[in-house]
């Protein structure tokens, strides 16, 4: 994983529960560009355990000056986000991965349709800015429960294209409007909870949309579970904690697995199993229903187990 | 006539499914000559698919236009060529919305023409249907000068435009929505093998 250390040159609430951090090239070198949709992993190294959380850049892709996230306070998480608004200060130095995107603009689109529901919004953010840039046709939509909580709105900039949704003000988000008579060549993009994902594919599929022009990113964290064991081809079993994930138990034991969003749809972290006496909890949106259910598989970085014996190809 | 049965080729060769009815969803329907039999087919599976269809059709010396027209879709249209439809089918995908079908029904040529048009206008491609009926000439294009011979039945054939006697590739291009035709004699000139007929 190609890692960047950078200088924190802001923090900033937006919210109650959200934060801005900026992060910048100590030496003031321009950063890697990248394009809208794009993430990197923060390295948070917390009281001895080492966390690695994605997060969307919410800066103009194109400014290579310093690169921008907005994270949420979990405080029912696992601890990664709560680093971040406690520990982390301007001045820290912390080490972050390259941006990968897996959650591209599809360019061949004649129209981009966004929605976001709460801190699902920020990949759009940047891809506000590369759609501007671009001059294409585009609208936002951005959804949240109440404007105190809607920390997107001191980041939108003020365009007729952008439209907010604030539940509590009665204002909710009309799927079926949005989506009814949008020009041919329009394309969808939704970020947020899984329910607002459903949602939009449900209220697609009711309206005759081709699958192909629908995109859509979870904010996935690895859930926590009950400890498990796992045991490695030469017979060395590895303990998974009840706040983490078996890519982070298998890292905590310098086994070298492969990763890359750390949130279960990228791939890269695919791991084969060799026994599974018990189940295998996928939580990932990688393996097909079919490969789920054959039990030889498992994305480590999200997916988890119940039972007497789980051993992987590693 | 019957759907065409193609022998398996390379990847880039089109395959063409039978159509299958999306209900009354808004569909744009084009279709030349023996390809009103397959409308006439997604009719009867499902009548419905007729309620805010508009279809184009291309007789070509076909006499399928009266039954065709008896179907009830909310528009119908005939016209002598692709080319004289061409304005009509453009304007339809320029105002049609997220959620219309596209059907293409007939010969290769139709099919890959009204395919380039349609993903051009951003339709994507899983909105697209399309099934093969009637003659299996070509619409061919010259990779050398680039001109495209229309109604190609047998290879080699001779290019209309720069006169090569080109090779029929199943290499086929979704953007032009033709097939690729290539100079057979280039290292031996005038040496050509002899002229088949094109096979499904
Ligand atoms: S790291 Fe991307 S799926 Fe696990």
């Amino acid at each position: 994983m190609s890692a960047l250390e950078l200088r924190v040159a802001a923090v900033e609430p937006l919210s109650p529960l959200v934060t801005r951090f900026r992060f910048e090239h100590p030496a003031g070198a321009a950063l890697p560009l990248f394009s809208g949709g794009a993430h990197i992993v923060v390295e948070m190294p917390d009281a001895g355990v080492l966390r690695r959380n994605a997060y969307s850049l919410i800066s103009d892709p194109m400014d290579g000056s310093g690169y921008e996230i907005a994270v949420r306070r979990e405080d029912a998480g696992r601890g990664g986000s709560r680093f971040m608004h406690t520990q982390v200060k301007p001045g820290d130095t912390l080490r972050v991965t390259a941006p990968i995107n897996l959650f591209s603009l599809d360019l061949r689109a004649k129209k981009h349709v966004l929605i976001g529901g709460g801190i699902g919004i920020t990949p759009f953010l940047a891809q506000l800015r590369q759609l501007t840039r671009l001059q294409m046709p585009f609208e936002l939509h951005y959804a949240a429960r109440s404007r105190a909580e809607a920390a997107g709105l001191a980041l939108l900039p003020d365009l007729p294209q952008i439209h907010v949704h604030i539940s509590e003000e009665g204002n909710r988000m009309d799927l079926g409007a949005i989506l009814s008579g949008q020009p041919l060549g329009t394309h969808v993009y939704t970020c947020g909870p899984e329910g607002l994902i459903a949602a939009v594919d449900d209220t697609a599929a009711r309206l005759g949309w081709p699958k192909g022009a629908l995109h859509s990113e979870a904010f996935l964290s690895p859930p926590p579970g009950t400890p498990f064991t796992v045991t490695l081809k030469s017979g060395r079993t590895i303990e998974v904690g009840p706040h983490q994930s078996l890519l982070e138990a298998l890292e905590a034991a310098e086994v070298e697995v492969n990763w890359s969003c750390r949130g279960g749809a990228c791939g890269r972290c695919e791991t084969g199993v060799s026994a599974c006496h018990g189940r295998i909890e996928h939580h990932d949106h990688w393996l097909s229903d079919e490969e789920k259910a054959a039990q030889t598989k498992i994305m480590p970085c999200v997916s988890r187990f119940t039972g007497e014996m789980l051993t992987l190809d590693l | 006539m019957p759907r065409t049965e193609f022998s398996p080729s390379i990847a880039s060769r089109p395959t063409y499914a039978p159509l299958r009815p999306h209900g009354a969803a808004p569909a744009l329907m084009l279709a030349d000559a023996e390809g009103a039999e397959a409308l006439l087919e997604l009719a009867a599976a499902d009548p419905a698919v007729m309620d805010r269809a508009h279809l184009i059709y291309i007789p070509a010396g076909a006499a399928h236009g009266p039954r065709l027209r008896d179907l009830g879709a909310k528009m119908y249209h005939e016209a002598p060529s692709f080319s004289a439809a061409l304005e009509r089918y453009r304007k339809a995908l320029l105002d049609a919305k997220m959620g219309t079908q596209l059907y293409l029904a007939g010969t290769e040529g139709l099919i890959g023409q009204g395919l380039a048009e349609a993903l051009a206008a951003g339709l994507p491609a899983d909105a697209i249907q399309s099934e093969h009926r009637g003659s299996i000439a070509r619409r061919m294009q010259c990779v050398h000068c680039k001109g495209i011979t229309e109604n190609v039945t047998t290879d080699p054939f001779t290019c209309s435009h720069c006169g090569l006697t080109l090779f029929v590739r199943d290499h086929f291009s979704r953007r032009l929505g033709a097939f690729q035709g290539v100079c057979v004699d280039a290292e031996t000139p005038g040496i050509v093998p002899e002229m088949k007929e094109i096979k499904a």
